[in-house]
């Protein structure tokens, strides 16, 4: 886990394109605390900051060479079952110098050429430089969980693991592309490959991109597919209860590989604690998990937290988020994520990876994963509460349910059933609408343009990022299930584009934390698209079989929770000395300046916030969005 | 119908609801529900208001689209309440 940086098409003497390598890993110096390298080649460059833990010798430093300096490699993150890829490269006759996992990569690549990535099973992003055919390979693994991004400047290519190493590269410089922005405010995450800064791009989780003769081209090597209605895994649901344990184990066998200590993030939900279960039975002596907590009760978990502690024997150690951490955090967490966002949800992850490495630990096992691939997220019992409603659309006893998916959401509670139902029953309208399921989240972020200036605004006449969301659709998605077309985009799109990158990469790198999900194991992934859907939601029962498969490991309080969200403070977490910026960055000179937004509309809504009148999710998205925005234009677009 | 009632009630959803934006083509007919102006939290806030603001009071019956989802519904109904409050 680390971080990378390289350029293509350019034949820099050594010292120049050392020189420049420098200076783009200097800016992601964080990501790889322990050490640095560069290697120069005939028309391209990679570097490399490392941070160790599979193999902590001098011979696994990077970039890595094969036997006679051919082959180059430059990786960020991990290959989980490098140690049976080893085993059959072994019997092909290829010879190993170093423990790491990295070298598997050359050795496969030798071997298979560039469908080597099929069997790969981990969390990668890697730069593989082919000196005698000049071709550079990009590649970044199925789920997204590690970033790379590139731009094009004077018909040179520059890769890194983040935006802010291409913006060291001598004349890049950056700039908010509305339509990104637009992504971002509308459906919470730009649509790959776009980012925030114009002209910057990531590469998509499941790509590889060839450059070579001149040419630039990318890929997907795996996508995320579900099996047509009807078509579910068939068999017996202790067959299938049976199979998801073993996958399960092997997974977080797999993620505890490594030279150093692996801990686990314990939420006292119930996917961080089959997770902390699972590894409590392999590690050698007790497992040390960690845990953010809430002086905000309506927040906080440590209660449940507390019970798997003590189930399992953990060493705990939990970090509180109190009054004014989010809005202290906050300007560093927008510096690390790179973009906008609509929740401060990042900002306490940042806070628990900072403790994590605090307490000496680099990596961590999560939970994440498991609400998308079997569909926890409210949003599935939404979606199926307003089909059930659309079926008989003058009940007036069936809209009452929306407010049972929400019981820890006061303001909810008190709302009008007819008025729930018109805001998350938009079924009965638009019945072959692909996005249906995500209506309700999209209506509740349409307010965006509102306070956009009328520059943004000329900027994105005509355009609609839900159409476009729409449009990048595969073609079977017609044929799936509705939870199966609601789990596709929660996993394709807000799972890297936000999950993965904003609340997760980020936000451990950071602090140089490598974060493992066994979840999201591409066996596991591929294993729970095939079931039948009622074996994941069953009613407004989420996580159905999944509960079945881990009833023994857990107490049952856990294996029965109701689903409580992940949340954190919004707008309300920005008062007091700590977020004394606020006042500067939403100033009437400061929104003109960053050009993004409305001056009059941001002072109505900031006067809003002074009268603590801010209250639901609308409003409060507003005001985390433009705050967001302005701390990072201030930081990236503005700066010198 | 008083046209100052439903001046006031178009006042507070342009700066409540629109945050100043009088480029909208608000429409005293237009649903706010449908064209996402308000949600369901918003629905309470211009309960708190038109309670405040006329005086009346509305029960959770009375809280529904019939009544509250245009300037027109609003501004009728809070003329009716006001009235059969006296």
């Amino acid at each position: 886990m680390c971080g990378i940086a390289g350029y293509w098409g350019a034949d820099l003497p050594r010292m120049e394109g050392t020189e420049l390598l420098q200076r783009m890993c200097d800016a992601i110096s964080h990501r790889g605390p322990d050490g640095e390298g560069f290697h120069i080649g005939t028309g391209a460059g990679l570097g490399h900051r490392m941070l160790s833990v599979m193999d902590l010798s001098l011979n696994a430093a990077q970039p890595m060479g094969n036997v006679n300096g051919t082959v180059w490699v430059a990786c960020n993150g991990e290959i989980f079952n490098y140690i049976e890829l080893r085993g059959m490269l072994r019997e092909r006759g290829h010879r190993f110098r170093t423990e790491s996992d990295t070298e598997v990569l050359i050795h496969l690549y030798e071997e298979f050429g560039e469908d080597f990535l099929n069997h790969l099973n981990g969390d990668f992003s890697f730069a593989i430089w082919d000196e005698r055919r000049q071709r550079m390979l990009l590649a970044r693994d199925r789920m997204g969980v590690r970033p790379l991004f590139y731009t094009w400047h004077r018909g040179v290519l520059y890769f890194a693991s983040e935006a802010k190493a291409l913006l060291r590269v001598p004349g890049i410089t950056a700039a908010p592309d509305p339509i990104a922005i637009d992504q971002i405010f509308t459906l919470w995450a730009p649509i790959a490959p776009r980012t925030a800064f114009k002209g910057i791009f990531e590469l998509p989780p499941g790509e590889v991109m060839l450059i070579e003769n001149g040419q630039a081209s990318s890929r997907p090597y795996w996508s995320l597919t579900f099996p047509d209605m009807g078509e579910e895994d068939s068999r017996e649901e202790d067959e299938i209860a049976w199979e998801l344990r073993a996958l399960l184990e092997d997974a977080t066998r797999i993620r505890l590989r490594a030279a150093v200590e692996v801990g686990a993030l314990l939420s006292g939900g119930l996917d961080s604690s089959i997770v902390s279960a699972l590894a409590a039975r392999i590690v050698p002596g007790s497992l040390r998990t960690f845990a953010i907590t809430f002086e905000d009760a309506a927040f906080d978990e440590s209660a449940y937290q507390q019970m798997m502690v003590q189930t399992l024997g953990t060493r705990h150690s939990a970090v509180c988020c109190r009054a004014g951490d989010i809005a202290g955090a906050f300007p560093a967490v927008v510096r690390h994520m790179e973009r906008p966002v609509l929740r401060t949800g990042p900002a306490p992850l940042y806070l628990l990876s900072r403790h994590v490495r605090e307490e000496g630990l680099k990596v961590v096992l999560s939970g994440e994963g498991a609400d998308e691939i079997f569909a926890g997220y409210d949003l599935f019992k939404e979606a199926a509460i307003g089909r059930f409603c659309a079926r008989q659309p003058n009940s007036k006893f069936r809209r009452h349910l929306f407010r049972k998916i929400y019981p820890y959401l006061a303001t909810l509670q008190k709302q009008p059933p007819e008025y729930l139902a018109a805001f998350f029953g938009a079924q009965a309208k638009a019945p072959g609408d692909p996005l249906l399921s995500h209506r309700p989240r999209l209506r509740a972020t349409t307010g965006t343009r509102l306070f956009f200036s009328g520059e943004f605004h000329e900027m994105l006449a005509g355009y609609d990022a839900a159409e476009e969301l729409a449009a990048s659709l595969p073609e079977a998605f017609d044929r799936w299930h509705p939870l199966h077309q609601a789990q596709y985009i929660e996993t394709r799109f807000l799972l890297p584009g936000y999950i993965l990158s904003s609340q997760g990469d980020r936000m451990n790198m950071a602090h140089g934390v490598e974060t493992r999900f066994p979840f999201l194991d591409h066996r596991l992934v591929e294993f729970a698209a095939r079931l039948p859907p009622r074996l994941k939601m069953r009613g407004l029962r989420e996580k159905r079989i999944l509960r079945r498969a881990v009833a023994d490991l857990l107490p049952p309080a856990i294996v029965e929770r109701k689903k409580q969200p992940y949340r954190a403070p919004e707008s309300a977490g920005f008062s007091g000395p700590a977020a004394a910026y606020i006042a500067q960055i939403l100033s009437a000179g400061s929104i003109a300046q960053a050009g993004l937004f409305n001056e009059r509309a941001v002072a109505k809504l900031l006067d809003k916030h002074r009268r603590g009148a801010i209250s639901g999710f609308r409003d409060n998205a507003a005001f985390v969005r433009i705050a967001s925005a302005q701390l990072w234009s201030d930081t990236f677009v503005s700066a010198p | 119908m008083s046209d100052d009632i439903k001046n006031q009630v178009r006042t507070f959803i342009i700066e409540n609801f629109l945050f100043g934006d009088e480029r909208y083509p608000l429409d005293d007919t237009l649903s706010l529900m449908e064209n996402d102006l308000i949600d369901s939290t918003g629905v309470l806030e211009l309960v708190s208001f038109l309670e405040e603001r006329f005086g009346i009071s509305l029960s959770d019956a009375e809280i529904v689209p019939d009544n509250l989802d245009s300037i027109e519904r609003i501004a009728a109904f809070a003329a009716r309440k006001k009235q059969a409050a006296g």
